[in-house]
């Protein structure tokens, strides 16, 4: 059996012993075994609930149907509720994880007319009101039982490694190369600077910045109604901030998710293959042009890219 | 003793005394590498997470699969990086530009007359198209690991709205060089704006304060590219990097 702590057996053997009216030393002999148990059956010392209500005094808020709270508990574990019909009254794991133990108790019942159940105890009746009026009820120290958390957490063993130095060090390198790359990129790479705006002059064809082109391309095609494509795009974007909550399949694996894989994959295909076209091959007028013969017509790489 | 090892001592004791003095301990925590006494322990390793302001962005231990580089890609991190770059570089070009008609101008005494101005000018520019180029690798890195799926759907919300972002502020740098690649580049985007249901034309005249991009546009273009979003995608960045940690880190293994 477990070890149980002395306090807690000192204060089952004072419940118990004012249960049974014995001495708490003989309650204690008891529980420890080394002397036979009191039986209770015959009259045990029980104090039985009056089911007049309690005197206006007593109770803050007159509610009439409201059973006395006047009555003493008989034993200090009878916090949770028990139905008339039950006998073993569990302890709540809720209250467990609160205190660090507690003792389980049975309820003996000497009668239970169901049928007189009271209504459940109000809000604002006291918590010792909790069983049936009406039922002598004596409680037995069974068990001690030690209390658990309520949320056991099952920790799976995940491999983890110190973020210094194994994440750090490497996202150090990776920050340094891309700093490398991009001063690398930009001593060689001239960013374009065309002739100042001027509102008079349109360019041909005039092109917006390249992460927009594949939607410009689009809407070439559908140039009369114009809805057809920037609904889509509107609706498109709230549909793809919603993803999350409409792919409700909880699997990770690629062989899993065939179809949103596919689905992403030619969303990827699509507008990259605008995002080209619309960059380079489109010319004067929208029109199609190949970049070999007719050269580059986006104003953003011509300073730096020359074929012939 | 050689006269080398007698350098070699001198030069350590002073590097100690330095590293050990009151000047250092009040700078970097314990366990801090920088600190006198540091050796590669378990527990100083986790110091120097633990007492390092980066504790607010990396938790002490992370899982395996998660440090190993193809499984990221380290994307997110580069992302917010650049990001870090074009602030810095962002900083220093607003010392010398004006959003006003002399903002062409600026911009060749830029390249011409200030030095570094030519690269620094490169490197915001090269560096905006690489962000918006690693946000959207990253953002495709997450779909195809399925690294949206609970707990994590949030995060992925915040996520398309840091994409959002990127892209608008990239759109509203465009302009501001105030050459005819800009203004004709922002007209063709903010007329496409115009074209969104319902609210389009309001869209495009809260745009380009009127009804074509003028001076008017380009203040407010600057305005909402040196301040306003970038206030905004800081304030969404740090809630997503507080969401990887509170979502159990990173997702997977697949
Ligand atoms: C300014 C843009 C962004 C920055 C700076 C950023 C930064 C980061 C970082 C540093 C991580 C940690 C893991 C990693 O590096 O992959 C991360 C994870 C994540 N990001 Fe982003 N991100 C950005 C945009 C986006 C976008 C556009 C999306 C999707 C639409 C997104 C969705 C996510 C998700 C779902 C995770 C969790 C991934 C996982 O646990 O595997 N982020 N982000």
């Amino acid at each position: 059996m477990v070890d149980i702590p002395e306090h807690l057996l000192q204060r089952s053997a004072e419940a118990r012993a004012k249960a049974l009216g014995i001495s708490v030393e003989q309650a204690m002999a008891e529980m420890k075994g080394q002397s036979d148990p009191t039986i209770i059956s015959k009259e045990p010392e029980v104090k039985v609930i009056d089911e007049t209500p309690a005197p206006a005094a007593e109770t803050p808020a007159p509610a009439t149907e409201t059973p006395a709270p006047a009555a003493e508990t008989p034993a200090p574990a009878a916090e949770t509720p028990a139905p008339a019909a039950e006998t073993v009254a569990p302890v709540k794991e809720e209250h467990a994880a609160e205190t660090t133990e507690k003792v389980a108790a049975v309820k003996i019942e000497e009668k239970a007319p169901i049928a007189k159940t009271p209504p459940p105890a109000k809000a604002d009746a006291p918590d010792e009101v909790d069983f049936a009026p009406d039922v002598k009820v004596t409680q037995r120290l069974l068990t001690v039982v030690k209390a658990k958390p309520i949320q056991k957490p099952v920790k799976e063993p995940i491999d983890k490694v110190n973020t210094w130095p194994h994440l750090m060090l490497p996202e150090f390198v990776a920050l340094m190369a891309m700093t490398a790359f991009l001063i690398f990129l930009s001593a060689i790479l001239q960013a374009p600077l065309l002739e100042e705006a001027n509102p008079n002059v349109t360019p041909n064809p005039a092109k917006a910045p390249w992460y927009f082109l594949g939607l410009q391309e689009m809407l070439s095609y559908w140039d009369p109604q114009i809805a057809g494509v920037m609904i889509p795009t509107v609706v498109g974007l709230i549909l793809w901030m919603a993803f999350p909550y409409i792919d409700r399949n909880p699997e990770t694996h690629p062989s899993k998710r065939k179809f949103a894989i596919m689905f992403y994959t030619f969303f990827l295909a699509g507008a990259g293959t605008l995002t080209i076209i619309g960059v380079l091959f489109r010319g004067p007028g929208w029109n199609w042009v190949y970049p070999w013969i007719d050269g580059i017509w986006f104003d953003d790489l011509l300073d730096w890219i020359h074929f012939e | 003793m050689s006269f080398r090892d007698r350098l070699k001592e001198t030069r350590a004791k002073a590097s100690d005394g330095f590293r050990g003095g009151k000047l250092m301990s009040s700078i970097f925590r314990p366990g801090s590498p920088f600190r006198k006494g540091y050796v590669d322990s378990p527990r100083n390793r986790s110091y120097v997470v633990m007492n390092n302001v980066l504790y607010h962005l990396h938790p002490v231990k992370v899982k395996r699969h998660g440090v190993r580089l193809s499984y990221t890609l380290c994307l997110g991190g580069l992302s917010f990086f650049l990001f870090i770059v074009l602030t810095i570089t962002g900083i220093w070009l607003m010392f010398y530009f004006r959003p006003t008609e002399l903002a062409y101008v600026d911009i060749q005494n830029l390249q011409t007359t200030i030095a570094f101005g030519s690269l620094v000018r490169n490197m915001h520019r090269w560096g905006a198209h690489l962000m918006v180029l690693v946000v959207f690798l990253h953002m495709s890195r997450v779909f195809y690991h399925g690294a949206y799926k609970a707990p994590r759907e949030f995060n992925w919300v915040i996520g398309v709205i840091l994409l959002l972002l990127t892209l608008l502020l990239s759109f509203t740098g465009y302009l501001l060089p105030w050459d005819q690649l800009a203004i004709w580049a922002v007209t063709v985007g903010g007329n496409m704006a115009g074209y969104v249901p319902v609210v389009g034309a309001q869209v495009k005249f809260g745009l380009f304060a009127g009804l074509e991009a003028t001076t008017a546009t380009l203040l407010r273009f600057y305005v909402l590219h040196v301040l306003f979003f970038p206030f905004i995608i800081v304030i969404f960045m740090a809630v997503h990097f507080w969401r990887v940690r509170k979502d159990g880190g990173i997702s997977g293994p697949l």
